[in-house]
C-alpha cells in the first residue's frame, strides 16, 4: 500500500449467520460491484478486495506480476503515470505503481486482485466492520498485502459495463413493520433528502424532513438489517449499510429493496436521495 | 403471530411475549428451513432473513409450517458457569429499585437459571432472560461514557456482561475475569442464543 485515501478497507461479502452472537454481516458496502470486480479476474464472487471510499488510493506491486480490475465508483486508473481505465481487466507487471485518482461519481470503489487478498480471515470473513471494530485493520501506507493463488480461468472480458449512478438517486422501499409509528411515513417518499456528512458503513444518514414519533413508547429492541430505514427520536431517518447494529430500538418505517442497498452505498454526503414505496413480494 | 414484511428478502415476526420469541428462535435453530438464511431473534420479534437464491415467499411457507415447542424443550442446552465479585456502582440502587438487600439481590442474580435471548449491541453481548420479575429494574437515567470489559448489568428484564469497554446505562451490580468475547476462542462468542447461564458469587474469593 503506497496510498491509502481516506480510507481503505479489505472486504469480502461478509459473516453470515452471526447476528445471534451480536456480529453483523458486514462485508462490501456495494456487493454488486465487489462481485462483478471478482468474477472480471476469475475470482470467487465472495473474494477479498479492497474496498477504496473517495479513491486516492496507490499500490505497488511485488516481485510478481499481477491480475486487478476496479468496479464501483468509476475512477481514473494508473500504472505508472499512464491511463488504464476503470471497469477494464489489466496485467500489471512487477514493481509497477497503480493508483486511483478521484471517482466522477459514486463513492467507493473496488480494486480486485486475481487470486484474491489473501489476510487471514476473522470469524469466517475478511471483512473489516467499522462499527464492531472487527476483521482487517483498515489498510495503513506500507501495508502488505497477500494475494492468493488464482482459482478459476480468466473469463476473458476486458472491459466491464459501468455502473448507472445517475442522479437523482430513486430507492424502491417497502413499507416497514413499524410504519405507523411515525406521523407520516409518507414523507419518506414526497421528500428529497440528502446524505449528510455523518454517513458512512453503518448508515446513511438524511437530512430534510423530520418523520416525527407518533408514540411514546419504547420499542422493544429487534433484529435490523441491511436497507432498514430506522427513524430515531429527532426524525432525521438512517438508512442502514453493511456493518449496520444486529439489533436497535427505533422504529424501522421502511426497507429498502436489497438490490438498491449497493446503490445506496455509492451515494455521497450532500447528493439528493429519494425513495419510492413498492409492494412487498 | 403477525409476519411483517421486511423489504424484498426478510420477514419480521411479532410475538406476543419474550417467551414466544424465544420458542420461535429455538425451533427455526433446532430445525432451519432450506429457506432460511439468517435468523436475528429479539426481545418481542425474530427476524428471517431469505437464504441466497431462496425467495421471500419460500421462507414465508416454511415458516407455516413452524411449530415452535415449549421453553423446557431447549433447556438441555449448554450452560455456562460465570464467576462474579458482586461490587458494581449500583448495587444499592438495584436493591432499593428492587425492594430487596444486597445480599438479596446477589442471591436472586445467583439464584435463578438465565438463558441468552439474544445477541446485539456488541460482538459477544448477549441479552440474559432470567425465570423471574424480582430484578427488572430501568435502566440507569444517565448512561455511563465508559463502562468496564466484564462489568455485570442489570436492564429491564435483561442481565448482560459488557464484552469489552463501552459506553453504556444498565445499572451495574458486579464484574467477571471470564472473557465473553475472545477471537483466540471457539466459540468466540461465549453468549450465544440458547446457551443457559449460572452466575455464582466469588466475591472477595479473587483480586
Amino acid at each position: 500500500m503506497a496510498a491509502t485515501g481516506p480510507l481503505a478497507l479489505v472486504e469480502d461479502l461478509g459473516r453470515p449467520g452471526r447476528a445471534g452472537i451480536g456480529v453483523a454481516r458486514s462485508g462490501a458496502a456495494d456487493r454488486a460491484s465487489l462481485r462483478l470486480a471478482n468474477r472480471a479476474v476469475g475470482n470467487d464472487e465472495g473474494a477479498a478486495a479492497i474496498e477504496a471510499t473517495f479513491g486516492g488510493l496507490a499500490l505497488e506491486v511485488g516481485d510478481e506480476g499481477i491480475c486487478l480490475c476496479v468496479t464501483g465508483a468509476p475512477v481514473d486508473v494508473t500504472v505508472d503515470g499512464r491511463g488504464a481505465g476503470s471497469h477494464a481487466v489489466l496485467q500489471v507487471a512487477a514493481g509497477s505503481r497503480v493508483a486511483l485518482g478521484t471517482p466522477r461519481a459514486g463513492l467507493r470503489s473496488y480494486v480486485a486482485v486475481r487470486g484474491g487478498i489473501d489476510v487471514p480471515e476473522v470469524l469466517g470473513a475478511r471483512s473489516r466492520d467499522v462499527m464492531a471494530g472487527l476483521g482487517p485493520e483498515p489498510l495503513a501506507e506500507g501495508d502488505v498485502l497477500p494475494v492468493g493463488t488464482p482459482v478459476g480461468d480468466l473469463p476473458g472480458v476486458d472491459h466491464l459495463p459501468w455502473p448507472d449512478l445517475d442522479e437523482p438517486v430513486v430507492l424502491r422501499a417497502v413499507r416497514g413493520p413499524r410504519a405507523d409509528w411515525v406521523e407520516d411515513v409518507d414523507l419518506l417518499t414526497s421528500t428529497a433528502w440528502q446524505a449528510t456528512d455523518r454517513s458512512n458503513r453503518v448508515g446513511t444518514r438524511l437530512a430534510g424532513s423530520s418523520l416525527r414519533h407518533s408514540r411514546d413508547d419504547q420499542l422493544p429492541s429487534e433484529g435490523a438489517w441491511r436497507g432498514a430505514v430506522q427513524v430515531p427520536p429527532s426524525g432525521e431517518p438512517v438508512l442502514f449499510l453493511a456493518d449496520h447494529p444486529v439489533t436497535g430500538g427505533y422504529p424501522v418505517v421502511a426497507v429498502v429493496v436489497d438490490e438498491d442497498v449497493d446503490r445506496a452505498a455509492q451515494v455521497r454526503p450532500g447528493q439528493e436521495v429519494r425513495f419510492r414505496w413498492v409492494g412487498a413480494p | 403471530m403477525i409476519v411483517h414484511p421486511y423489504g424484498d428478502r426478510a420477514l419480521l415476526v411479532d410475538l406476543d411475549d419474550g417467551e414466544a420469541a424465544l420458542a420461535l428462535a429455538d425451533a427455526l435453530r433446532a430445525d432451519p428451513p432450506e429457506a432460511l438464511g439468517d435468523l436475528v431473534p429479539a426481545a418481542r420479534t425474530v427476524l428471517l432473513v431469505a437464504a441466497e437464491g431462496a425467495a421471500v415467499a419460500d421462507l414465508r411457507a416454511a415458516l407455516a409450517g413452524v411449530r415452535p415447542g415449549e421453553r423446557s424443550a431447549a433447556d438441555d442446552g449448554e450452560e455456562v458457569e460465570i464467576p462474579v465479585v458482586y461490587d458494581g456502582e449500583d448495587l444499592d440502587d438495584v436493591a432499593s429499585l428492587t425492594g430487596l438487600s444486597r445480599e438479596e439481590v446477589v442471591a436472586a442474580h445467583t439464584g435463578q437459571a438465565w438463558r441468552v435471548a439474544f445477541g446485539g449491541f456488541a460482538p459477544g453481548f448477549g441479552y440474559l432472560v432470567g425465570e423471574d420479575d424480582r430484578l427488572h429494574v430501568p435502566r440507569r437515567e444517565e448512561s455511563r461514557t465508559r463502562v468496564p470489559t466484564g462489568a455485570v448489568g442489570l436492564a429491564g428484564e435483561y442481565a448482560g456482561v459488557y464484552p469489552r469497554e463501552s459506553p453504556g446505562g444498565w445499572q451495574l451490580i458486579g464484574r467477571t475475569d471470564l472473557a465473553m468475547f475472545d477471537l483466540d476462542r471457539d466459540p468466540a462468542a461465549l453468549l450465544r442464543p440458547g446457551v443457559r447461564v449460572r452466575f455464582t458469587d466469588v466475591t472477595g474469593r479473587t483480586s
